[in-house]
C-alpha cells in the first residue's frame, strides 16, 4: 500500500503535520483489554451502580421506567438500522425513512398536531428549540415559561435564551400546584410564547386550555411540553386542546433511563409552524418507476443547505430512540397506551394514599391538591434530603428531592410510580417513610 | 396514495381490529376513581390512528425494514466527514448492562459511583487525547458541541472583556453546523476563503482578524482531507488579536495519537463519539459531542461536572461561571459508555495505529483512483481524499450518478456535493475499519464506473436499479409535503 502511494513509511503519510506539533510519545490512557477482561471491569463499575434490581426506585421527574415488550431491544440490535448514517440516500435507506415516517405519523396522533418532526437530542432541547421557533414566528423575543416546567428544560433555556439575547420570565404556581394564570397573563403581554408542563414537573394535570386561552389573547404561540407521554394514553391531547407547540421527550416509549440519555426528544406543531420547524422531516415521494417510497424533506430549511440561515443548528438527533418509541407505540397500541396510562394512574393513587395513610402520625402530606397522573410531591418530611439518604440505606431511592429546584420545598420529595413499581415495594416505602 | 403490495404497507395499514403486542404487570392495586379527578374535558377519548398489531406482526415488519437499509455491517459505508467505522459489538454489551442502562440519572451520587466513575476516566482521556484538559459530556452530538463550545468562548470573552465581540471567522470549507452554530450563539459569520492548496488562507485570516472578532472555528483536518499546517501561524494571528481558535473534531480520527489540537494552538473543541470514538449512528443519531478545552475555560463548563472528593465522586452544581446547563441530566450516557469500551479496548498504541490505518486507506484509495477521477488536491491526504467528478462531466455523468452506480456494485456512496468549495465532490472516507481486499474492491467499483461513463452512461443515469426502489422525485416532495400518512377515505 505504501509502495502505491509512493511513501516510504507510516509516519511519512503524516508529513502534512509540521514536525513540531506532532506528538513524540504514546498517549498515556491505560493499557488495551482483551473483551473479557473489559467486560469483567465495566461489569464491576455497572455493580456499583443502584438499579431497579438493588433498590426500589421511584425515581421520575424527566426519566420514566416502563416496561419495554424485549423484541423492541432485539430489533434496535439490527445492525441494518442502528449502523446506518442518516439516511442522505433514500433508495437505500428505506428502512429508516419508512419508520421515521411512522414516527411523525404515531407522534402527531398522540399529541394531537398536523405534524411532528423525525426527533430532536431530547425533551429539553426541544423546547429550547421550541421557544425559539415561537420568536422566529411571532417576530417577538420573550418567553414565558411556568415554575412548574422541568427544571432542567428551564435551564437549558435560559442557556440558549442568554447566548441569543431573548427575555426568559418565570411565573410560579399556585398552592395547589396548578398554573398561575393571573400571573401568567401579566407575564404573557407582549411575549412570543407561553410555555407550560403537561402534566407538569410536580405531575399535576394543568389544563392546557388555559395556557392557550392565555397565549392567544396575547398573540402568543402556547407550547405544552410532555416529558411522561406515557400520560397521553390517558389525557386529551394539547393539540385538540388549541396547543401550537408541543415539545416531548418520548424517553418513556421504549428507551432505558441509562443514567440521563441518549433519549428522544420531538417537536409536534400545527401546519403554520411547517416551514420555522428545526430538525429533519420524513416525506412520502415517487421515484422514477412511480413507486410510493420515503426521503428526507424540507431541507431548504436545514444547516446543511441554509448555514447560518437555517432554523436550527441541528444535524444528528436521535434517529435509533424515535425507531425504539416507534415500535413501542406500535406495540401497546390502540387499546394499550390507554391500559398502560391507567394502570400508572392507579398505583400512584395507591403509592400516595398509602404514604398518606402511613405517614399521618410523622406530619407527611400532599403538597400540591390538584390531580395529578403518576408523579406526586409529598411534603412535611423536614429534610427531604436526609429522608432521601436514610431510605437509601434500605434498599430504596424514595424520589427526588426538591430543595435543589425549589428552595422553598426542602420539605418535599417528588415521588414516580409507574407499572414497574409493585404493591409490596410501594407499601414498603409508605412504611420506610413513616418510620 | 396507498401501496398495493402487502410488504411495502406501512403499520397503519396491516392494523387489525382486536389484536395485541403487549402485556402489562398484574393489576395489583385498585382502580383509582378517574371521576373528580381529572380535570373536565381533559380526559382522552381514544388513539383511534394507533394500530393493533400481534408481536410477530410487528416483529414481522420492522424486520422487513431493516433489511431495506444499508448499515457499516452491510459493507463498507465511504461516507466522508462522517466516519462510519465499524461499531464493535461488546460496546453494545457494555452499554446494556443493567448497572448502567436502568440507573436513573437523579439517583443520589452515592449510588452512581460506577456511572460517574465511567464518566469521570473518559472526561480524563478525551483531554490526554486532545491535550485539552477541561471536558464536558453534556452536548449530544456535534453540533450541540459546537453550540456549547462557542458559548463558553462568548462567556469567557464576556468574563474577560465585558462584552462577548460579534464577529465568528469559518472557512469556506466549513460543515454547515458550524456557521448554524455560531448563529445561534448570537455570532455574524464571516467566511473566509480557501488559498488554492485546499487549506485556510493565512493571509486572509490574518486580515479578516479583527477585535471584533471572537474566534476562528476551523476543522482540522479540514473537510478537503488536508491537515491545515499553517494551524499555529494562524491561532497566532487569532490569539493576538485577543480571539480564540474553535475546532471542529469532526475529523480527530486522523490525529489521534499522533497529534494533539492543545498543542498546535486550539483553545476548544468538540469529539464525536459517534465518530472517531466508534458509537454507532443509529440511523441519524443519538451522537454525542463532548467539549474539550484549555484549562481557562473550566470555569465556563456547563453544569453539572463531575469532580472527584474525599468522600469519592460527585456531580459539582456550584458553577457560577457556567454557561449553564445545554442538556437535561448528564448527556448521552450510553454513548458514553461505549467509547470509553472503545478506548479501553484499543490502549495508547492501538488507538494511534486506528489514526493510521484511517490515514493509509484514504492516501491507497487516492493513489489508486486518481488517474480515473480528477483530485482537486493532488498531494498527501489525511483520513479522506476529494475526488469531483470533471472528468467523468465529458460524458454527461455527475457525480450523482457516480452515487447511485455505487449502490448497485454494493457500496455506500461517499459524501456527495460537499464540501461546497468543490465543484461535484465526491467525498471518501474509508475509516480504518477495512482491509485491503475490501479497499481493492471498491477501487474496482469505482474503475468500473469510469469506465462505464465514457462507454455506456446511460447506466449511470439509470442507477440504481437493484434497490427496491429507484430515484426519486425529491422537488415534488418538498414542494407538496406529505409528512403524515392519513386513512384514504372510503
Amino acid at each position: 500500500m505504501l509502495e502505491a502511494i509512493g511513501v516510504p513509511s507510516i509516519d511519512a503519510l503524516f508529513e502534512p503535520v509540521p514536525a513540531a506539533v506532532r506528538l513524540q510519545r504514546e498517549l498515556d490512557l491505560p493499557p488495551a483489554l482483551s473483551e473479557p477482561d473489559l467486560m469483567a471491569h465495566l461489569g464491576a463499575l455497572a455493580g456499583q451502580n443502584a438499579d431497579p434490581s438493588t433498590h426500589a426506585v421511584f425515581l421520575g421527574a424527566g426519566a420514566y421506567r416502563h416496561f419495554a415488550p424485549s423484541f423492541i431491544d432485539q430489533l434496535l440490535l439490527r445492525s441494518e438500522f442502528y449502523t446506518a448514517y442518516t439516511p442522505y440516500q433514500p433508495e437505500i435507506a428505506q428502512g429508516t425513512l419508512q419508520a421515521i415516517f411512522e414516527f411523525q405519523t404515531l407522534v402527531s396522533e398522540l399529541m394531537g398536531t398536523d405534524l411532528a418532526n423525525a426527533s430532536m437530542y431530547d425533551g429539553s432541547t426541544a423546547m429550547a428549540e421550541a421557544a425559539m421557533m415561537a420568536c422566529r414566528l411571532t417576530k417577538r423575543n420573550r418567553v414565558v415559561v411556568a415554575r412548574s416546567v422541568h427544571p432542567h428544560y428551564r435551564e437549558v433555556l435560559d442557556t440558549y435564551a442568554t447566548n441569543l439575547g431573548l427575555a426568559v420570565v418565570e411565573v410560579g404556581y399556585l398552592p395547589d400546584g396548578t398554573l398561575d394564570v393571573c400571573a401568567l397573563a401579566d407575564a404573557a403581554k407582549g411575549a412570543a410564547g407561553v410555555v407550560f408542563q403537561y402534566p407538569n414537573f410536580f405531575g399535576v394535570i394543568d389544563d392546557p386550555r388555559k395556557a392557550v386561552d392565555v397565549a392567544r389573547a396575547a398573540g402568543a404561540l402556547s407550547v405544552a411540553v410532555v416529558a411522561e407521554p406515557v400520560a397521553m394514553g390517558l389525557l386529551a391531547p394539547p393539540g385538540s386542546l388549541g396547543v401550537d407547540i408541543v415539545a416531548a421527550e418520548l424517553q418513556a416509549f421504549g428507551v432505558p433511563v441509562g443514567y440521563g440519555g441518549p433519549y428522544c426528544g420531538v417537536i409536534a406543531a400545527s401546519e403554520k409552524c411547517m416551514r420555522q420547524m428545526p430538525g429533519r422531516f420524513v416525506g412520502m415521494a415517487t421515484d422514477t418507476e412511480g413507486r410510493t417510497g420515503f426521503v428526507l424533506t424540507l431541507a431548504t430549511r436545514e444547516q446543511h443547505i441554509r448555514r447560518e440561515k437555517a432554523t436550527s443548528n441541528i444535524c444528528t438527533n436521535s434517529g435509533l430512540m424515535a425507531l425504539a418509541a416507534t415500535m413501542f407505540m406500535a406495540a401497546y397500541g390502540k387499546d394499550g397506551l390507554p391500559e398502560l396510562a391507567r394502570l400508572n394512574f392507579d398505583k400512584a393513587h395507591y403509592a400516595e394514599a398509602a404514604i398518606r395513610k402511613a405517614g399521618a402520625k410523622a406530619g407527611i402530606t400532599l403538597r400540591f391538591a390538584a390531580p395529578f397522573f403518576n408523579e406526586f410531591v409529598i411534603g412535611g418530611l423536614g429534610d427531604a434530603a436526609a429522608v432521601q439518604k436514610r431510605l437509601l440505606g434500605s434498599g430504596i431511592i424514595a424520589g427526588l428531592p426538591l430543595e435543589r429546584y425549589y428552595p422553598e420545598l426542602r420539605d418535599s420529595l417528588l415521588v414516580c410510580v409507574t407499572e414497574l413499581n409493585r404493591a409490596e415495594e410501594i407499601d414498603r416505602l409508605a412504611e420506610a417513610l413513616a418510620g | 396514495m396507498t401501496t398495493p403490495d402487502h410488504r411495502d404497507q406501512l403499520i397503519f395499514e396491516l392494523s387489525t381490529p382486536g389484536r395485541k403486542g403487549y402485556s402489562l404487570p398484574a393489576h395489583d392495586v385498585p382502580p383509582a376513581p378517574l371521576e373528580g379527578t381529572v380535570p373536565d374535558g381533559l380526559l382522552r377519548s381514544g388513539l383511534a390512528g394507533f394500530p393493533e398489531m400481534t408481536e410477530v406482526g410487528l416483529v414481522r415488519h420492522y424486520t422487513r425494514l431493516s433489511t431495506w437499509n444499508y448499515g457499516v455491517d452491510t459493507g463498507m459505508y465511504p461516507l466522508g466527514s462522517c466516519t462510519m467505522k465499524y461499531n464493535p459489538k461488546v460496546n453494545e454489551a457494555a452499554a446494556r448492562m443493567r448497572g448502567f442502562a436502568e440507573v436513573h440519572p437523579l439517583a443520589p451520587d452515592e449510588a452512581a459511583q460506577g456511572a460517574l466513575a465511567v464518566m469521570h476516566a473518559l472526561a480524563g482521556m478525551l483531554g490526554e487525547i486532545t491535550g485539552l484538559p477541561a471536558v464536558s459530556l453534556q452536548p449530544a452530538a456535534g453540533a450541540h458541541g459546537e453550540l456549547t463550545g462557542i458559548m463558553m468562548i462568548r462567556k469567557r470573552l464576556i468574563t474577560r472583556d465585558g462584552h462577548p465581540r460579534r464577529l465568528v471567522l469559518i472557512p469556506d470549507s466549513a460543515h454547515g453546523t458550524n456557521p448554524a452554530s455560531a448563529h445561534f450563539c448570537g455570532y455574524e459569520v464571516r467566511e473566509i476563503k480557501s488559498c488554492a492548496r485546499g487549506n485556510l488562507s493565512v493571509s486572509a485570516l490574518a486580515e479578516a482578524m479583527t477585535p471584533e472578532v471572537a474566534g476562528l472555528m476551523l476543522t482540522n483536518p479540514n473537510t478537503l482531507g488536508m491537515f491545515e499546517d499553517e494551524i499555529c501561524d494562524a491561532a497566532r494571528i487569532v490569539h493576538e488579536q485577543g480571539g480564540l481558535v474553535y475546532c471542529d473534531g469532526a475529523n480527530m480520527n486522523a490525529l489521534i495519537g499522533k497529534a494533539r489540537p492543545g498543542d498546535f494552538g486550539v483553545d476548544i473543541m468538540h469529539l464525536n463519539l459517534h465518530k472517531t470514538f466508534s458509537t454507532p449512528h443509529g440511523g441519524g443519531g443519538p451522537g454525542s459531542g463532548p467539549v474539550v478545552a484549555t484549562r481557562e475555560f473550566e470555569p465556563f463548563l456547563p453544569t453539572p461536572v463531575v469532580v472527584a472528593t474525599r468522600d469519592g465522586l460527585r456531580l459539582d452544581y456550584d458553577r457560577p461561571l457556567s454557561i449553564g446547563r445545554v442538556k437535561a441530566f448528564h448527556g448521552n450516557f450510553g454513548m458514553i459508555v461505549r467509547a470509553y469500551a472503545y478506548i479501553r479496548s484499543l490502549g495508547p498504541k492501538g488507538i494511534r495505529e486506528s489514526a493510521e490505518n484511517a490515514v493509509l486507506n484514504a492516501n491507497y484509495v487516492r493513489a489508486r483512483l486518481r488517474d480515473e477521477y480528477e483530485v482537486p488536491y493532488d498531494r498527501l491526504n489525511m483520513h479522506e481524499v476529494i475526488f469531483s467528478d470533471h472528468k467523468q462531466n465529458e460524458y454527461g455523468v455527475t457525480t450523482l450518478d457516480i452515487a447511485k452506480r455505487l449502490i448497485d456494485l454494493g457500496f455506500h456512496p461517499p459524501t456527495i456535493y460537499f464540501p461546497l468549495i468543490v465543484h461535484g465532490a465526491l467525498m471518501v472516507e474509508p475509516t480504518e475499519s477495512e482491509g485491503l481486499d475490501e479497499l481493492d474492491r471498491f477501487v474496482e467499483a469505482m474503475l468500473q464506473i469510469a469506465e462505464e461513463a465514457r462507454t455506456n452512461p446511460d447506466l449511470l443515469k439509470k442507477a440504481p436499479v437493484t434497490t427496491r426502489r429507484s430515484r426519486f422525485d425529491e422537488a415534488t416532495a418538498a414542494r407538496k409535503p406529505i409528512l403524515k400518512w392519513t386513512r384514504p377515505v372510503g
